[in-house]
């Protein structure tokens, strides 16, 4: 792969529109049960205007970010050879149903060990009026040839 | 609805949740669909042998996201994790038939009395052997 990748910037994401009924197709796969995370009005009387997403919710546009990395023949990473190391999601607020979200992806290091590298993959993930909602951090380890 | 757990209520070491999760093959077809990562492995067991695993596995990303879920209905509001991390240092193998169990118990790790905020570690187990290492949310009391 290609050392100098750390420090790239992506061109951002097409725009995101989250569906209510995303949401709560994602909510069922990771077993959440709260209402918040289904019902409107539950959300509602929590202060959200719909159904808030669940905490890992950002690795679906995270993953059309990832994809831009992989596909980028530059990059030189051999998909089949990438191991999923760490994963981080901070927020300033959940993603909530109705959200437009844009992620924009950046490669903040590159770093060698042994003969894998491991790349920060960072996808800054911003509604319609550009305020930052996630940002959702992921470790690559990509194994080096046997 | 109960409500948020009170801040001043907390000490570290206390167990805030625990809870098993029975995992199917379908589980992890679900979470294939709802998230849009289609890697055969998690799915087909010829693609899973011939790349050296022991079996079809779950995705590291449906453990992520259920071992939080302990924790949402602790605090109540899936909103009130502001930062959730870990690292994944086991597959979990899901056999076709029996599936797997995967254990979480949720600790509070550290308390943040300024910001009424507290890391909630996970552990999270199929059987005795860790899964998800350096796992832990942050949420949000205040």
């Amino acid at each position: 792969m290609n050392p100098k990748l750390q420090g790239w910037v992506f061109p951002p994401t097409e725009p995101y529109l989250v569906g209510r009924e995303k949401v709560r197709e994602f909510a069922r796969a990771v077993f959440a049960t709260n209402p918040i995370n289904f019902d409107p009005a539950a959300a509602k009387a929590a202060g959200y205007d719909d159904v808030v997403a669940p905490p890992t919710f950002a690795i679906v546009m995270q993953e059309h970010t990832l994809a831009q990395l992989l596909a980028e023949p530059d990059a030189g990473i051999d998909f089949s050879r990438v191991v999923h190391g760490d994963q981080r999601f901070t927020s300033s607020r959940p993603i909530v149903a109705g959200d437009l979200l844009t992620a924009t992806l950046t490669v903040p290091s590159v770093k060698t060990l042994g003969g894998h590298s491991i790349v920060t993959a960072e996808s800054s993930i911003t509604d319609a009026t550009g305020a930052h909602v996630v940002t959702a951090i992921s470790a690559l380890v990509v194994r080096g040839e046997d | 609805m109960p409500g948020t757990p009170a801040f001043d209520g907390l000490t570290v070491g206390d167990i805030v949740a625990e809870q098993s999760f029975p995992l199917t093959r379908d589980s992890l077809v679900r979470y294939a669909g709802a998230s849009g990562d289609f890697n055969p492995i998690h799915y087909r067991d010829d693609v899973a042998q011939s790349v050296g695993l022991p079996g079809v596995l779950a995705h590291g990303m449906l453990t992520m996201g259920f071992a939080v879920q302990p924790v949402v209905d602790w605090v109540g509001d899936p909103g009130r994790v502001v930062d959730y991390q870990v690292r994944f240092t086991r597959p979990v193998v899901v056999d076709p038939q029996i599936g797997a169990v995967v254990s979480v118990v949720a600790k509070v790790g550290q308390l943040d009395a300024e910001a009424r905020a507290a890391r909630i570690d996970l552990t999270v187990k199929v059987g005795e052997e860790t899964v998800l290492g350096k796992a832990q949310a942050r949420v949000s009391l205040g």
